[in-house]
This record gives structure tokens, sequence and C-alpha cells, in this order.
């Protein structure tokens, strides 16, 4: 893991002084709540339904036992005894004080972590993949690139007051797992037929009221340049970037005004007169940041290992748990742990205090201290021995902290909608513990296979729906909750918008419109064939003669 | 309006003139774009101070060709969220060489100061002297820099790798 010298020590020091004060001026009245906003924002300080809410980055989703502690100790001290783990790797506290704000981030800067730019519109915390440094199919670790570019983006003098959010993700492996195709810039890590390293780089993707794939720039940019072509990509969207307009201001809406060929051409031109000048990275820096992800000291271990496959044999449940939550890792002998946040009934993605310090404690033991999360609101213990699998998930299942969905119908992205947001149309989190309810059945989530439900309560899709293979998104009809049902989307490397099968159903419909759905899938199904592999092929009439023939 | 520059409260020798006012006798003037490109060869044969003040979507092109007459650019920030000038101010400074005056003007919050210096901003026009006086102490908050930008700080990876910054005076980057 990157671990803080006394420059990046500085930085975050002397950045929760300058917010006490802030703060200070805020509770003595010299700041009214409107000249507060934008500094509490760049703080990662919101203020929603009911409470002000706290955005903790966990910079490319990892951390170490030592920092998940402490976010144990702050959710315990300063919340109610719980966190969100979100969308986007970052960690939300929902009832923080302004008061103890600085307390908090003050706790958090002595664990090498801050609350920078989880908002406003600047360049925000950057997401990698969860699996960096352990994928088996891993091309190159993206956490070099995520920090280089974590580092380049933290209070970039010329782009925190950008048209709109800024978004970039990081991906090392042809699986994406990052969503790169559906962020503002999407960075794809890949190997020349000489062995060097350069990026396919994507700019122009996004959710929201207007969901976008975003347009590969750039086929294969060498290493070295990297720094000074998200630059000048940054700089041309700085300028021209629509600023009229909050819901035209991202840059997938620039990328589609002006085409991609005079996009490219602009950011090109710019490129030209800025490469190979001081924006890059200085010889060597590469290299020091890169000597942080040099591989934990793994034991020379067998491919398969024996106890692991006895218990898998001997212990049903256990092995359903292997089967769905364990992913195969580069190391031979080891394997990558899932720790599914969505147990039946759950709120997708919280975790409780006491939860937070047992993941710290297996990592400790079991994993070499680290810890990921997840763009699906999901944990990740990266490095397990085989042979430890079955005493690690055995010590996540006395936390509620074993369900075996991952990928399943009941591992759900769901927004926080109605229950925290004001800009809600719908509640989000019930349904998704109504679904959750209804297939509790293991076994018959297992038949069912791959397959992710994403919920979001309002347009802003939060909730990610457009890439859901079931896409749920709340409408208002005439004041009731309603739900527009998407299908065949997916955020992987062959990304899709899903496509929308009718009208919306009203709440009490939902649950019963998934079931008709999947009963749908089961049956046109053939062997072995996913839900979404099925829909590509099947097309949406089908589902839409079941689902509204049974209405 | 008070002014800062080099940390200090400033006596501003000059005068924001509107498009609708007539010119001063003598003393340094600044003018819109419009009004320069409107009555360029009258404020040229004035023989006084000139300086430009641009709105923040009208970028550096509209004026590198005239740049050295210019004493002063000002950059108006209409609301503190936009941040075009940012990226003006620094093409100015790192790719045309303007070595004049670089003038914040508008909705300026003290919290940016620090970004704005960074782009190659040297003066700061607030509202009133308490918000003038409040905000020089925000110039030095955060000591610690990642990127390399108009004001030749060394960013943290330079300070790690001792490296130089010798492309700064070259390009914008
Ligand atoms: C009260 C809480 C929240 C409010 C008011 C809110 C509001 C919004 C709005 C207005 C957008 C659209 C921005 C745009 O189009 O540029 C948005 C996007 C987004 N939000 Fe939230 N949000 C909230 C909480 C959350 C939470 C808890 C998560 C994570 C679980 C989340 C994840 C996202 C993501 C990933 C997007 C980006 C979609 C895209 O790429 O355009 N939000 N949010
Ligand atoms: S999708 Fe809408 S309802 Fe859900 S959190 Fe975002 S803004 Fe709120």
């Amino acid at each position: 893991m990157y671990l803080y010298d006394a420059i990046d020590q500085s930085l975050v020091d002397q950045r929760v002084e300058q917010f006490h004060d802030q703060v200070r001026r805020r509770m003595a009245g010299e700041l009214t709540e409107e000249q507060f906003k934008p500094l509490r924002l760049m703080n990662g300080l919101y203020l929603q339904l009911h409470a002000y809410m706290l955005r903790v980055a966990i910079p490319y989703g990892t951390m170490s036992s030592h920092q998940m502690r402490k976010l144990a100790h702050i959710a315990r001290r300063y919340d109610k005894g719980y966190g969100h783990f979100t969308t986007r790797q970052n960690l939300q506290f929902n009832w923080p004080k302004l008061e103890e704000m600085p307390d908090i981030l003050a706790e958090l800067a002595e664990v090498q972590m801050h609350a920078l730019q989880t908002s406003g519109n600047c360049i925000r915390n950057v997401t990698a993949d969860q699996y960096a440094g352990a994928a088996a199919d891993e091309v190159a670790d993206p956490r070099i690139t995520a920090e280089v570019v974590r580092q380049w983006s933290t209070l970039h003098p010329e782009f925190s007051f950008l048209p709109r959010k800024f978004k970039i993700a990081v991906t090392g492996s042809p699986r994406d797992r990052a969503a790169a195709r559906v962020h503002d810039i999407g960075l794809i890590i890949k190997s020349d037929e000489a062995g060097a390293m350069g990026y396919q780089v994507i700019v122009g993707g996004g959710l929201g009221r207007t969901p976008m794939i975003g347009v590969t720039v750039h086929d294969f940019l060498p290493k070295r340049h990297l720094l000074s072509y998200i630059e000048a990509i940054l700089r041309v969207y700085n300028q021209a970037g629509r600023r009229d307009n909050m819901y035209k201001a991202r840059i997938k809406i620039l990328v589609h005004a002006l085409g991609a060929e005079e996009f490219i051409r602009r950011v090109n031109a710019e490129w030209e007169a800025i490469r190979d000048s001081a924006v890059d990275l200085p010889a060597g820096e590469h290299d020091r940041i890169a000597a942080f992800f040099a591989p934990p000291r793994f034991e020379p271990l067998a491919k398969h290992d024996a106890l692991f496959a006895r218990y898998r044999l001997e212990d049903r449940e256990f092995a359903q748990w292997a089967r769905t939550n364990v992913a195969p890792h580069k190391q031979p002998g080891y394997d990558i742990a899932n720790i599914s946040l969505k147990p039946e009934g759950g709120i997708p993605g919280d975790a409780t205090a006491e939860q937070m310090n047992a993941v710290a404690a297996i990592a400790e033991r079991f994993s070499f201290s680290e810890i990921r999360v997840t763009h699906e609101q999901n944990l990740v213990l990266p490095h397990v021995r085989q042979a430890d699998l079955y005493d690690v998930w055995q010590t996540l299942r006395s936390h509620d902290l074993a369900t075996p969905n991952l990928g399943l119908i009941s591992d759900i992205i769901a927004c926080p909608g109605m229950d925290y947001c004001s800009l809600a149309n719908a509640r989000s989190i019930p349904l998704a513990q109504d679904i959750s309810k209804r297939f509790a059945d293991l076994k018959q989530q297992h038949d069912i296979g791959e397959l992710k439900v994403k919920i979001s309560g309002c347009i802003n899709a939060c909730g990610h729906h457009h890439v859901g293979h079931i896409g749920l998104l709340g409408v208002d009809r005439k004041g009731e909750e309603y739900y527009q049902i998407t299908l065949g989307g997916s955020a992987d490397e062959n990304t899709s918008l899903g496509e929308i099968i009718g009208p919306a159903v009203s709440y009490d419909n939902v649950v019963d419109a998934i079931e008709t759905i999947t009963t749908t899938y089961v049956g046109l199904r053939t062997d072995g064939e996913s839900f979404l592999d099925t829909y590509r092929r099947v097309g949406k009439e089908p589902f839409k003669e079941t689902l509204y023939a049974a209405h | 309006m008070p002014l800062i520059k080099s940390k200090q409260v400033v006596i501003d020798t000059w005068q924001h003139v509107d498009d609708e006012m007539a010119l001063p006798a003598d003393g340094g003037v600044i003018i819109s774009l419009a009004r320069w490109q409107a009555e360029q060869t009258v404020l040229v044969g004035r023989n006084a101070p000139l300086g430009i003040r641009l709105k923040s979507d009208e970028g550096v092109d509209t004026i590198i060709n005239d740049l050295p007459r210019f004493g002063v650019v000002a950059l108006e920030f209409p609301t503190f969220k936009d941040g075009r000038p940012y990226s003006t101010a620094r093409l100015l400074r790192q790719r045309h060489h303007y070595t004049e005056e670089l003038r914040a003007v508008g909705d300026i919050l003290r919290d940016q100061v620090q970004f704005m210096r960074r782009c190659g901003f040297d003066a700061f026009e607030f509202a009133d002297k308490t918000a003038a006086e409040k905000a020089i102490a925000a110039f030095d908050e955060i000591e610690a820099v990642y990127q390399t930008a108009a004001d030749r700080r060394r960013s943290a990876a330079m300070i790690r790798n001792d490296t130089t910054n010798a492309f700064l005076n070259g390009t914008c980057g």
C-alpha cells in the first residue's frame, strides 16, 4: 500500500487546520451557510435531508486494517455505530455533528486518510479495480496509476472549479471491474508487443440523466505521458464545457456536442503544447510509487490446496460461498475472498463498527492487513491462502458477513433514495430489502445465477440503474412511487445501457415483476446461459410479454 | 476596491472604466475587450497605461496579438464557481509569457486565492477591506503542492526526486 511521506502528511494536516478554521468561522456566524457550502463540499461534507453527511475518501478502494479500525472508531464515537460503503469506493457517515467535524478529519489524518475531493466540481476520488494486485487476469496493477492520478489531482490549482464533477477510473485487466466506460475518464492499462505499458484512454462516459458510453480517444498512450495527456483533456473541458446548465455540464455532453473527432483534435492540439513538459512525472517518481505496491511476501504454495478442496466437499454451505464469493488469484495457492455487505433484508453497503473491526482483524490475520472496497458496495480480502479460506469464512459468518450472494440477484446496488435524499422520487433501500427477502432462498438465487440489480431513486442515477442487468428507476406518478424497469445494462468490458421494457410499475408490484422476469429468463435460457447473455440473444419482447400480460 | 498584491493591501493605481463612461484625461485604465476592439486607435493614441478586462468566456486568443500593450490583464470571475479564468491565467503566463499584472476580479473567495496564485494571478480585488485583509492569511495555508503550475513552485515529486523545474518558462505545463 502507498504510505505517506512528510510531504503528503503535511498537506493533509494543514488541510485539517484550514477546515477547522472554516468551521469555526461558520459556528461564529462569520460565514453564512451559503458561503460555507463551497468550503465544506471541498471536504466531503454534504447537507442531507436530516443531517450533515461526511464522505470519506478511500483512494482507489484500498485500505489497511489499521485504517478500517479508525473508521470503526469514528462510526462509534461520532456517528450511530455504522457507516455506508458507496459505489465510488468511499465511506459515508450519515450523522456526524458539524462541531465535531474537524476532530473527525484530524482522526482520519492520523491514519493517512482524508475527505478531500469526495464532492464538489473537481476531480473526484479516483477509483480502480478492487482486485488490483491480486487478479489472475491482470496486465498491470492499476493502483500505481491511481496513486499518480490521486496526487496530481489533489488540490489541482486549475481544475478545482470545473463545470461539473469529474470521475476517473483505472483498470489493469481486460475484464473491466472498474466500469471504465461509464466514467468521465476511464484508463485501461495495456501492454504492447514489446511489453511496454500504455493506456487506452476513454472519455465521456457517465450515467445520470443522459447516460453515455465513453469514446476511446487514445488507443495506446505511452505510460510516461499520462499526466500531460489528462491535463490536456481537463484543460479543454474546463474551457469549453457548458456552465449554463448543470445537467449539460459533464464532459460527456461536450464530447457529444463537438463530436469525438473534433474533441480529440482539440485535446491533441493542447497536448502537443505540453507533452514532454514538467507536467509529467519526473524520472524516478513512478518507480518510487510503484515500489509501495510490490506484492506482499507470498509463500510458495501448490496451485490447488487439498484442504480447501476437502472442506468444499464436506461443507455444502462453505462450498456455496466459495463458488460465488471467491475469485482466482494470480499467486498459486491464494485466492481473493469477497465479503458481501448485502445480507438478506439488509441495507446495501452498510457495515457496523463491530463488523468493520472484525474485517480489520481477519485481514490482519489472513490477508496481509489489506482490505478493498468495491464499486458494488462490498468488501474484499485480496490475498487469502486457500488453506485459510475455511477459517475466514467461519469468522465472517459469525459477524453476518458471509452471505454467499456475490453477483447474484440479492447483491443489489441501491442509492440512498427517499430515506436520505431530498431529490428522490421513490424509496431505494426498502425495495432492495424486499427483493432480497423475496429471493431469500439461496438455492433459487444460485440457480438464477449472475444477475445484477441496480436501483436509483431518481434520474440522477446514483444507483447505476442504466447498467444493471435489471435496472429500477424511481419515478413519481401523481405522488406515488413507481419504478421504470430497464433490462440488459452492463458496466463491464462489454458495457451496454439497459432498455426500458414498458410502463413503470408501482412499488407494490415491483418485486413480483422481478420474479416474472427471472422466471421468464429461466424458461428461455440454454444450458449455462446467464441472464445477460439470454437477454442479448432473445431481446426484450419475451420479457415484455410475460410482464405486461400478467397485469 | 481593496487590492492585494504581494500579500499586502495596496493602493490601486488603475481605474476600471465602464463601456459607457468617458475615458479620463490621464492615468491607467482597465477597459473591456469589447471597448478595446471598438476603440483601439483612440486607446493606443491616448499614451497612458492600458489594462484589459476579460469575461470568463473570453479566452486568451482574443488578446494574444496585443498582449505587449497591456499593463494589466484582469480576469473576471462572474461567480466563484466559474473556473475558466484559472486556465486562461496559466495560458497567459506559461504559454504566452505574459509578465505584467494579472488580476483576479469579481466573485472571489478567500479560500481560492491559493489556487489563483498558483495559476499566475498576482493581484486580487476584493469587495471590502476586511475581506481583503482576511484573505492574506489564506495564501500560505497549505505548503505542499503536487503539480507544477505558473508559480514555479517545485512539486512534491520534484522535491522527492531532486529535479528542478526547468520547463516552466517554456510551455504551459
Ligand atoms: C443525499 C444523498 C445524495 C444526493 C442528493 C445525490 C445527488 C446526486 C446527483 C444530483 C447526481 C447527478 C450528478 C450529475 O449528473 O452530474 C448524482 C450522481 C451520482 N451519485 Fe449521488 N447523491 C447522493 C448520494 C449518493 C450515494 C450515497 C452514492 C453512492 C452509493 C451516490 C453515487 C452517485 C454516483 C455514482 C453518481 C454518478 C452517476 C454518474 O456517473 O453520472 N450518490 N448524485
Ligand atoms: S439517484 Fe436520486 S434519489 Fe438516489 S441518491 Fe441520487 S439523487 Fe438521491
